[in-house]
């Protein structure tokens, strides 16, 4: 009985979702357009998460190298390691650890943030003073998500791809014009462009489910804390489905090609 | 000219000659197995202060909720100035919100944003209703010093006493100079003092911005002061009404129980 409810709210929590996201959609280009409060979002969440996902960048990057090196000294493959480490950085784990360091911060963070605002009357307070509340506060958010996401781990991948320049150079002797070199021969504009949208749809649903937990949050502050927990949890269930299916596609568009 | 305030025992008889800002009939609202409002009737006229008493959890919030649209009834009508707001769309009902002012139970200021901020945002969209040329820092200034508070106008909510809150909320309620107050608890959680400067402050800008108003409340002093009209919510029907001195006077058990 139990299993059986638990199912049947999954499923509702699933048909709410898809109804936000077509509220979403139609909200987006529908006027009047919060130009100002996107900008202050996208401030705000990019700039929230850029030393994270600096650091974060950095450390995957020597640890990748770090770790991989051994394998290839024993098959003397050393230098394969600037377009191996490139393209497992910039086709996959860049994009995926760094949008799940992102969802750690921002979904929580908007989770926690709307559904503050929905248990103390805030989001009303802005429905009856004449502003559309799922424009100014959603639309902005899940765009500003959208759109940060993707430079973010572009940076990410330049400064993990720094930090495996360094062990080599440390290690291995290779010089910084050399390692690059390597690296962006190794590198097809296949390897970029597809990780690259595959971000944009990371971003979008991380700041979908944050604002979908915080906008309909209850039961008062215990449900603001579970806004911000299940936000990060159904966002980084969601990311590794979205990179299944990101993957499965660009193989279909490969094969074609 | 005569003060408002001084002329209060001379509202009542005005009532029903007065301009009906409001009409609530037969309104019924459920959650669930849950029936909260049965068929709940209220009216409200230019000038007057209605006050509605009813113990926790009898659908008070609910009723005010339902008066700005931020809950639809099941069935009844509410009808505010003559328009029934079930057959508004959007933009209607937000211009229609212009005219209604929301002191929320906890003050609901947006915590982001400065007292500044906080004051001009409901004047984002709805600027026009003053005119092509209109000085928002005057407004939000005017506000301020109409609730004593201009001082704060920097200030974020964080940085605010309870009080001061909710005088920084009556103030954007205020903004768009409504013709009508909803006031949802007003003075709940407020120390005594307090509370009674929240309730002289209310009946401060009534005077000032000739509004009519309805205050939900359980505090019996608040009602006793601003009350021209109480109606007593039970059952979720409107069980009784009248002023606070022919209610206090009742026999009635159930009515009794608000006044001891």
């Amino acid at each position: 009985m139990i299993r059986s409810n638990k199912i049947g709210s999954f499923f509702i929590e699933i048909g709410e979702l898809t109804y936000f996201t077509r509220r979403f959609f139609k909200e987006l280009f529908s006027r009047p357009f919060e130009f100002k409060e996107l900008l202050r979002q996208c401030y705000s969440i990019g700039n929230r998460s850029l030393m994270l996902v600096c650091v974060t960048g950095f450390i995957i990057g020597l640890v990748i190298t770090l770790q991989t090196r051994p394998t290839l000294e024993e098959f003397g493959a050393e230098s394969w390691m600037p377009s191996m480490v490139s393209i497992s950085i910039i086709r996959e784990i860049g994009p995926v650890i760094i949008a799940l360091t992102f969802a750690g911060r921002i979904a929580s963070g908007i989770g926690a943030e709307l559904g503050s605002m929905r248990v103390t009357e805030q989001i009303d307070a802005m429905e009856v003073s004449g502003t559309n509340p799922f424009k100014f506060l959603v639309v902005t958010r899940i765009l500003a998500a959208t759109l940060m996401l993707p430079l973010l781990v572009i940076l990410g991948d330049a400064i993990a791809l720094y930090g495996s320049y360094i062990i080599e150079n440390i290690k291995g002797d290779v010089s910084f014009q050399l390692y690059f070199n390597k690296v962006f021969k190794a590198l097809k504009f296949s390897d970029i462009i597809p990780a690259t949208i595959k971000t944009y749809f990371f971003g979008f649903a991380i700041g979908l489910v944050g604002c979908f937990k915080g906008f309909y949050c209850d039961k008062g502050t215990v449900g603001v804390g579970l806004a911000a927990n299940s936000a990060v949890v159904f966002s980084s269930m969601l990311l590794f489905i979205i990179d299944f299916i990101a993957v499965f596609v660009t193989d279909i568009f490969m094969k074609f090609k | 000219m005569m003060d408002p305030i001084e002329n209060i025992q001379g509202k009542v008889e005005t009532i029903s000659s007065g301009k009906r800002m409001l009409e609530i009939k037969n309104i019924k609202k459920a959650f669930g197995n849950k029936h909260v409002l049965n068929g709940f009737n209220l009216e409200l006229y230019e000038g007057e202060n209605v006050v509605i008493m009813g113990k926790s959890g009898s659908g008070k919030s609910v009723m005010i909720k339902c008066l700005v649209g931020l809950m639809q009834p099941d069935s009844g009508s509410i009808k505010i100035m003559d328009k029934d707001i079930a057959t508004l769309n959007q933009k209607d009902l937000d211009d229609l919100r212009t005219e209604i002012g929301f002191l929320f139970q906890g003050s609901a200021l947006y915590d982001s944003m400065t007292v500044r901020e906080n004051l001009e945002f409901p004047l984002r969209r709805h600027k026009h209703k003053f005119g092509d040329v209109v000085d928002t820092n005057q407004l939000v200034e005017e506000a301020l010093e109409n609730v004593g508070l201009l001082h704060t106008i920097e200030l974020m909510p964080a940085e605010l006493s309870g009080g001061m809150q909710r005088r920084v909320a009556l103030a954007r309620a205020l903004i768009l100079r409504p013709k009508i107050i909803l006031y949802d608890e007003p003075t709940s959680g407020l120390d005594p003092i307090t509370a009674k400067e929240i309730v002289d402050l209310m009946r401060r800008v009534q005077r000032l911005y000739q509004t009519s108003s309805i205050i939900i409340t359980h505090d019996i002093d608040c009602a006793r002061v601003v009350s021209e009209r109480i109606v007593l919510l039970v059952d979720g029907v409107d069980y009784a009404r009248g002023t606070f001195e022919e209610l206090a006077a009742s026999d009635d058990g159930k009515i009794q129980a608000f006044f001891k």
